[in-house]
């Protein structure tokens, strides 16, 4: 059991918490992360990325958007409810050291992931040019504690509510496109956004890493049920990433497998609003 | 072969013992061999493919007692030199016959901590019953005295007669062992260490205890409240059960040691990290290694669609590849999950076929499609990537190789086309990596199995190792062997 010692909501469907876990504090470093589990009779298995951890406290942090039945439930919980499993850290850690100039492009909720990764960076002495995009303005996380760590800064939304009206892998290339180039990419975030990232670097010749988040249900190399294809060779994401080389990746393999359950998934989440309707309205009618 | 209902098993039975049992002389070897061979009530097989329930419903007392009774009490009990942990078989079969039921068991738990697990799982077949002489004498391993089923009998009477006595417990020791893993080694080894008056964590990644008992062997071939109960009687003798606790990332297994104060350390990890045919077309959507379909049936119960949040894929047309007893139960529970038709694709001859001939059996009952001598050459799929057909190959048995088994060899310009709606690959398991991995000095052989000494010992001081993770898949009692040799070891060490 894990204690929930924060709550905020950052955006219209993104969470975050702080979760009492000493172990998992103690051990995480950027770029692990754990799987969670509401409900150990019949709830189901999610990996979910640490944000942040406070090793003093004995806490960490997680950051998630409400897309299904298991962060939809996950976000109604309060402050002093608990979680009934979280296993972790999981994962290779981020490979980090100074490579020199590090881009850090984050979209949606990939920006939570990228956080850790851009602290360490920066910590490594590396000089950080972060990218954030999102949809729209609602949908920026983090913004603050982003700009705050970078040397340089872009934003930019699809709808051209906030910052640049952009695809972040326009600011990539124009930042690649620059003598000197820059000498890494981390790119995180959906899919496409990541397949693309990589495609916009490529013809630049620059290291672009990327960290998958597939289906799971062990996270310590057991089921086989997150492997992807990497350089035409499977790969298991819970111990042999969850971060790849983004020029080998075959993305579109990725995706695919990513919606395997879709069916299931929008039936569970759809039955999960309806029973909260039911609910919410049980609990007006005495 | 035909389903015989328990009802006419039990009549039959009960009738034949009466006959029996109002003798006065003893019975002769030749009077024990023709006493008929108790067949296994199970349920009806249109039945099962519905329900998760267990196939198998185990002997009445009149059964248990007929089938002991045909024991021709060998002197030098061919039976135990086939089993792994040498148990008493003569001794416990003696008193089954006897209607000592009780006593039976207490035979059987001086060597084996999980009869009503072994009495289900174990391959008996190709350990004690391949000896057994009743079995020679009537040419047929399958008319061998049926050990295993009595075991299950005399185990499963007391679990649910309660009248099992909890072991004494030594004053404590103020020593502590870490044991890493909940399957059948580790459950050994936490009861064997225990018992000397150390105390005992055992640590478990999953948020539930039992190892490959609980995520991989399916409710209907081993129900779980079976393995909780030993899971219970472990907590019961005041050993700590710390899930969700991955040793390697969650703890170091050095810092157990170093830091937390642990005397010695057991692993038993396992052999979970499946292996693939590493063939065109693996990762397609529909594709799954037997670990995860399983995890998500056993495990995660998603046979309960209802209830369970874990998705699982009910196609209409299922292949599995694999001869073993995993084979066996991702197919049987696809048939339990709705599919149309399962197929087993397997690349040698039954004869070969690793798996339990009970389970075997229980699978061609359940209306199981097997296409022999035929193997998977890649895995086609459509524009969206999912699978939709195995290219195949046909096989025909060469020389012995090295497992004494004839080696298949491709029949060339074979392929044909076999079409299907998912594959679910069960060619076994490799060990897992992530200890070896995490740990500097654990030594290990080429396939990641950690290498351990005589007593059980590996390359690190104080830490053992046993089960799959050092002998590559195997069976639920070797795994408990290893166990029982390395808690020996402990408490050796540890005096």
């Amino acid at each position: 059991m894990n204690k929930i010692l924060a709550r905020t909501q950052l955006s219209d469907d993104v969470y975050m918490m702080r979760l009492d876990a000493p172990y998992i504090a103690r051990e995480r470093l950027p770029g692990q992360f754990v799987i969670l589990q509401l409900d150990n009779e019949f709830g189901e298995r999610i990996p979910l990325t640490i944000a942040d951890a406070d090793p003093v406290e004995g806490s960490i942090t997680i950051i998630f958007q409400a897309v299904g039945k298991t962060t939809h439930i996950l976000a109604d919980k309060q402050v002093g409810d608990s979680v009934q499993s979280v296993l972790g850290p999981l994962g290779q850690p981020t490979h980090i050291e100074k490579f020199g100039t590090v881009v850090c492009v984050g979209g949606g909720i990939g920006v939570a992931p990228l956080h850790p990764i851009v602290k360490g960076m920066k910590a490594a002495g590396n000089r950080i040019i972060v990218i954030v995009g999102a949809r729209t303005k609602g949908l920026v996380i983090l913004e603050e504690q982003m700009r705050a760590l970078a040397d340089e800064f872009i934003i930019c939304t699809d709808d051209g509510s906030l910052g640049r009206k952009a695809l972040v892998t326009e600011p990539l290339k124009e930042v690649c496109g620059r003598i000197p180039k820059p000498d890494m990419v981390v790119a995180i975030g959906p899919p496409i956004m990541m397949k693309f990232c990589a495609e916009a670097t490529r013809p630049f010749g620059v290291h672009t890493m990327v960290s998958l988040n597939t289906i799971m249900i062990d996270g310590t190399g057991m089921c086989g049920g997150c492997r992807v294809t990497v350089g035409g060779q499977t790969k298991f994401v819970c111990v042999d990433g969850p971060e790849f080389d983004g020029h080998q990746v075959d993305f579109d393999n990725m995706m695919q497998r990513l919606k395997a359950y879709r069916k299931h998934e929008d039936h569970a989440h759809k039955q999960c609003h309806l029973n909260a309707e039911i609910r919410s309205k049980e609990s007006i009618t005495p | 072969m035909s389903h015989s209902s328990p009802e006419t098993l039990a009549l039959e039975a009960r009738q034949e013992l009466e006959g029996l049992l109002k003798r006065t002389t003893p019975l002769t070897p030749k009077e024990r061999i023709a006493i008929t061979a108790q067949e296994m009530p199970t349920q009806d097989p249109a039945v099962r493919r519905r329900n998760v329930q267990e196939v198998a419903l185990g002997y009445t007392p009149e059964q248990a007692r007929l089938e002991s009774m045909r024991c021709l009490q060998c002197r030098n009990a061919p039976c135990v030199q086939g089993c792994p942990v040498r148990i008493d078989i003569p001794g416990f079969l003696k008193a089954a016959a006897d209607g000592d039921f009780q006593g039976a068991c207490s035979i059987i738990k001086k060597n084996s901590l999980l009869p009503a697990v072994c009495g289900r799982v174990c391959p008996q077949e190709t350990q004690c019953q391949e000896h057994c002489t009743v079995g020679k004498a009537l040419k047929s391993v399958d008319k061998a005295v049926s050990i295993g089923r009595v075991e299950r009998f005399v185990a499963d009477l007391e679990r649910e007669s309660g009248s099992a006595v909890a072991p004494t417990i030594k004053p404590a020791t103020g020593k502590k062992v870490a044991v890493i893993g909940t399957g059948p080694a580790s459950i050994t080894v936490a009861a064997d260490v225990r018992r000397e008056g150390h105390q005992v964590v055992m640590f478990e990644a999953f948020h539930k205890p039992g190892g490959v008992l609980v995520y991989g062997i399916p409710e209907f071939r081993l129900p779980k409240a079976i393995v909780q109960k030993e899971i219970d009687a472990l907590t019961g003798m005041g050993v700590e059960l710390k899930t969700n606790f991955v040793i390697g990332r969650t703890r170091k297994l050095k810092a157990l040691i170093e830091e937390d104060g642990f005397d010695a350390v057991f692993i038993g990890t396992g052999a979970g990290l499946p292996k693939f045919m590493n063939i065109e077309g693996e990762n397609l959507v529909g594709v799954f290694s037997a670990n995860e379909y399983l995890t998500r049936a056993n495990l995660m119960k998603a046979y309960d669609f209802e209830r369970a949040d874990t998705p699982i894929s009910r196609p209409g047309r299922v292949a599995v590849l694999g001869g073993g007893n995993v084979a066996m139960d991702a197919a049987r529970t696809a048939v339990r999950l709705g599919a149309e038709e399962v197929h087993i694709i397997y690349r040698r001859t039954e004869v070969e076929m690793p798996a339990r001939i009970e389970e075997l059996a229980h699978a061609k009952e359940e209306g199981v499609i097997f296409h022999l001598l035929e193997n998977a050459k890649r895995l086609i799929g459509d524009k969206d990537g999912c699978v939709t057909a195995l290219e195949c190959l046909r096989y025909e048995l060469g020389e012995p190789d090295a497992s004494g088994r004839r080696r298949p060899v491709e029949v060339k310009g074979s392929e044909f086309i076999r079409e299907i709606d998912a594959v679910i690959v069960a060619i076994g398991n490799d060990s897992n990596p992530l200890i070896p991995r995490t740990t500097d000095g654990l030594q290990t052989t080429k396939w990641g199995n950690i290498i351990v000494d005589e007593t059980g010992k590996t390359s690190i001081d104080r830490v053992y190792a046993g089960g799959d993770i050092v002998l590559g898949a195997a069976t639920v009692i070797l795994a408990m062997g290893e166990g029982r040799r390395a808690a020996a070891s402990i408490n050796e060490r540890l005096k």
